[in-house]
């Protein structure tokens, strides 16, 4: 099936942001995925916080790899350059388009299979090298352009379609991603909107790797009993660790909170998250703590959700690589090709 | 007396620290102003095993490979009947004689400097006793073969800059197998070096260091790579060259980024990404590497992202000979990746070639938007070679390609990513970020409409597919043409070579005047074929061609691109992983020609 324009006429009353936006300028063509898609909940909230941020689209790059998630970037931000990459090769692409400019934001969205399977390594080293990007997972635990396969996320209690039983531990990218370093790590839930769009607008105001795992059923495949990744599921089992509130810079913070119960953080460009905390335990900068109560919660079959682990310390990937601070891709002949009296000193030094 | 023509062969044992004792005794003789061809011929090891280190020098500049060794320095036990089989009658052996050996041939003349016992006595610390062996039969070379000693004696001060205190017990080794040398032995040899000018102003540089100094010059910014043989040390001296050159003056930061990245899929993953977001891009690798992203370069052939790869050929197939050459990932390159895909390659043949393609390749890259693959090989890439010095057109800026600004996307009706606006196939591209309401695309590995949008419509992909044939048509007039060699012959027979077989083509057909048999030859230097090359096969009745690989594969692709009659072209082969000679290439095309190949001569010297 080709893709399907949206009609662009609208209310005419409809809000803006202060670039003068409404929500319509941040929606891409019309989705071609099942009726009901937790997927297409991950793009509404994705063009909730772009609008919300106030972002210029231009100024946004969306990658992907390959699989029903990763056709979702036409869905929303038509205005942004996209790229559909090949399978479990987004992060590579990512993080070349980083290096050739940084002043742009990037959101990848990746599947189950496109990360925890053939895309594992690059998954890790894109982390590993602070990548300045948002990583969407839109996690289903199926494959399911190819007809629902179990993924390396499917859980080993859950039961496919047909009543088939998985032999295998599942990946837990949440908690992978904390280990593997990534500075900004959350989990959320398609169907959970309130969770989900402040921890986007956190994320994409945060400098560095930040992933967010979000758990999206696939109706068609993966939403009967017995698997743990349907909508009834996560709906009873899912733990809200944090609430997120984002405070965008400048704006005042009105809300009253008891003593301990929240913790804020700056971030990069001066806008703010706090953390409610559900668990009055938890420590959201505490890598160690982060994965010990993801753990606590999967022994209970219970899955932990919201902003996990936040580190605004580490430096991203231009500053480690040490790079200039102007765009590489915005240099011209001037300022990179040596002229003719230093190619000729390179050759006497070569006789 | 042989003067300024002789190969001589240093047998060493991996990591002993001979490389660049025998480096210093190539590039004395390079500075004497005579051409020389030093090569390593090294194992896929770091310690322990045989390595060689072969220097053809040749007055008359004719420095492709020889068979027969004049001169063996024998420093290895291991190798040592193999070494001294080699040796060509006449020829000489140069050995430590602080040990006792059994030297089988009476046909050869033997030298025996007691290299250990000498270093042993001047030196007290093992690792100098070891390093200054080397060092040693260097400056008993000098004296054998009436080297200028001041030369090297200023070569030793120059490396050891900075490092003063190196310089006088590297001078005293040198002296030490010098002194021995011309006190026991009736130096000079009849074989000897003269000073000359015949270097003229040429450099000495391995190809790779000129690739990745010409990606500097290309205004290259990011480089992803993953180690691989023989191609490492493109990315190595791109990041040499960019600390020396790219360094921002006020800041002191970095104008470039180099990623070693974790395998060969994530450092094409990471130049398709730059690319299609405005910086110049480029990786270096080896066929393993290019099977490993192959799928990547599929996706950049259609969805049309600019690319620049260094395949530095190894022997293969698979991991095959890791430190030995080839011209083997010919048909790989050209045909990367499954369904209907072509590839631009650059053939150079020595490092000014290297130098120069590789600013090419991102000016075509970026006018066609496409990969191009500049097609070198171990020989060229991790041997210093003789040749022309660098020069740069400074008139000539950065052909970026077409690129629409926001000024320029005010002016456009509609963008369209993939539309041929000129009809040359070549359609307009943006960079993300370019403008607030107009150029933004989807950039995909699934059909795609002129919009960029996604289709299913098979006339639809039929037009696509047919408008990339007709950019790559358009190519044919932009790569760099072929380069005529004897065309004045008028021969009937032709012959066709590239990359580095060019390095022993001239004293081929020298070799086969001698014999009378007259051969037009043209060097080709890049696919697609222009009209040239079909032109040459045309107007000749036969057409040889020369190629380091067993599947005759440049010809397979001339045969599918340029339907030219199979049996018309003639392979010519050598796939041992060793660089051609110019007596392999005579003796084949004697005997396709059903001449006597034992006529022709064994080698150079004999022919004088």
């Amino acid at each position: 099936m080709s893709y399907i324009a949206k009609p662009k006429f609208h209310h005419p009353n409809l809000p803006r942001n202060s670039l003068g936006l409404t929500r319509r300028d941040y929606e891409g063509a019309m989705s071609t995925l099942c009726a009901g898609c937790g997927h297409d909940s991950v793009s509404a909230a994705i063009v909730e916080a772009c609008f919300e941020l106030n972002l210029p689209a231009h100024k946004l790059a969306k990658m992907s790899g390959i699989g029903c998630s990763s056709k979702t970037p036409t869905y929303f931000l038509s205005k942004s350059h996209g790229f559909n990459s090949v399978h479990g090769r987004m992060p590579s692409v990512a993080t070349g388009a980083n290096l050739a400019n940084n002043e742009l934001k990037y959101i990848g969205v990746s599947g189950d299979g496109d990360t925890a399977s053939i895309g594992f390594g690059q998954f890790a080293h894109a982390v590993r090298r602070q990548v300045d990007m948002l990583y969407i997972v839109e996690n289903n635990g199926t494959y399911g352009l190819t007809k629902g396969q179990f993924s390396a996320t499917n859980d080993r209690v859950s039961l496919g379609r047909k009543g088939q039983k998985n032999a295998f531990d599942s990946i837990d990218l949440a908690a992978m991603a904390i280990q593997l370093g990534a500075s900004f790590v959350g989990r959320g839930f398609s169907g959970d909107k309130e969770q989900l769009v402040p921890m986007i607008k956190a994320a994409l105001s945060h400098k560095g790797f930040a992933f967010i795992d979000v758990i999206s059923p696939c109706v068609t495949f993966n939403n009967h009993n017995g698997s743990t990744k349907s909508f009834e599921f996560f709906r009873d089992n899912e733990r809200s660790i944090t609430a997120t509130d984002y405070i965008a810079p400048r704006e005042a913070i009105t809300a009253e909170y008891e003593e301990g119960s929240v913790i804020d953080v700056t971030l990069h460009d001066s806008s703010r998250v706090r953390l409610r905390k559900l668990d009055a335990n938890y420590d959201p900068s505490d890598s160690a703590a982060a994965l010990q109560h993801i753990m606590k919660h999967e022994e209970l079959g219970e899955v932990a959700t919201g902003l996990l682990y936040l580190n605004v310390e580490d430096t991203e990937l231009k500053e480690k690589m040490d790079m200039v601070n102007v765009p590489l891709n915005s240099l011209g002949v001037a300022e990179l090709r040596p002229d003719n009296n230093k190619l000729e000193s390179i050759n006497k030094s070569l006789r | 007396m042989i003067v300024n023509d002789f190969v001589i062969k240093f047998a060493n044992v991996n990591g002993s620290g001979s490389a660049s004792a025998n480096a210093l005794f190539a590039k004395a003789i390079f500075r004497m102003g005579v051409p020389v061809a030093p090569k390593n011929i090294f194992p896929s090891n770091i310690q322990g095993l045989p390595t060689w280190f072969e220097c053809r020098v040749n007055g008359n500049g004719y420095l492709g490979r020889r068979d027969g060794i004049d001169i063996m320095v024998a420093m290895n036990p291991q190798s040592w009947d193999e070494d001294i089989k080699a040796i060509l009658p006449g020829g000489y052996l140069l050995y430590d004689s602080t040990f006792i050996r059994e030297i089988e041939r009476d046909d050869i003349k033997t030298i025996g400097v007691p290299l250990t016992q000498l270093c042993n006595e001047r030196f007290t610390i093992p690792r100098e006793r070891q390093l200054f062996k080397n060092v040693a039969y260097v400056g008993a070379l000098t004296g054998l073969l009436d080297m200028d000693f001041d030369i090297i004696k200023g070569m030793i001060s120059e490396q050891f800059r900075g490092k003063d205190k190196l310089i006088a017990p590297n001078i005293d080794a040198l002296e030490l197998g010098r002194n021995y040398a011309l006190k026991y032995f009736d130096c000079p040899l009849d074989i000897r070096v003269e000073s000359s000018d015949a270097v003229g102003d040429q450099i000495l540089i391995d190809g790779n260091a000129a690739a990745g100094l010409g990606c500097v010059f290309a205004g290259a910014t990011v480089a992803a790579w993953y180690p691989i043989t023989p191609s490492t040390s493109v990315a190595e001296a791109f990041e040499n060259y960019c600390h020396k050159l790219r360094i921002d003056e006020e800041t002191g930061k970095k104008k470039f980024a180099i990623v070693q990245a974790e395998d060969e899929l994530a450092a094409i993953g990471m130049v398709i990404g730059a690319n299609w977001n405005g910086a110049r891009a480029f990786t270096a690798t080896s066929g393993p590497g290019i099977s490993l992203m192959s799928e990547f370069l599929g996706l950049a052939y259609f969805a049309e992202v600019p690319a620049v790869l260094f395949n530095i050929q190894r022997g293969g197939p698979s991991t095959g000979m890791p430190t030995r050459t080839q011209q083997s990932d010919i048909t790989a390159c050209a045909y990367a990746s499954h369904g209907d895909t072509k590839h631009i390659l650059i053939f150079p043949s020595d490092p000014t070639e290297c130098f120069d393609f590789a600013i090419e390749a991102f000016d075509l890259a970026e006018r066609l938007q496409t990969p191009v693959i500049i097609m070198s090989d171990l020989d060229l890439g991790m041997n210093e070679w003789t040749t022309k010095p660098f020069k740069l057109d400074e008139t000539r800026g950065f052909d970026r390609g077409k690129v629409l600004n926001a000024e320029q996307l005010d002016e456009v009706e509609q963008f369209g990513r993939y539309l041929d606006v000129d009809g040359d196939g070549i359609p307009y591209r943006t960079y993300p970020g370019t403008h607030p309401e107009k150029g933004a695309f989807f950039t995909r590995g699934t059909s795609h409409n002129e919009y960029a949008g996604y289709t299913e419509d098979g006339s639809v992909n039929v037009r696509v597919m047919e408008r990339l044939v007709h950019k790559f048509n358009t190519a044919k007039e932009l790569v760099p043409g072929p380069v005529f060699g004897q065309d004045t012959q008028g021969s009937t027979m032709g012959l066709l070579y590239f990359g580095t077989t060019a390095i022993s083509v001239p004293e081929a057909m020298e070799m086969l005047d001698e014999r009378d048999i007259k051969i037009d030859t043209m060097r080709i230097r890049a696919f697609p074929f222009s009209k040239e090359v079909e032109d040459f096969i045309d107007s000749h009745e036969k057409v040889f061609l020369v190629e380091q690989n067993r599947d005759a594969q440049l010809r397979a692709l001339l045969v599918n691109e340029c339907e030219i009659e199979p049996a018309k072209i003639v392979p010519v082969l050598n796939y041992d992983g060793s660089p051609i000679t110019a007596k392999c290439i005579v003796d084949l095309i004697s005997e396709a020609l059903g001449k006597n190949t034992e006529q022709v001569g064994s080698n150079t010297v004999a022919a004088e």
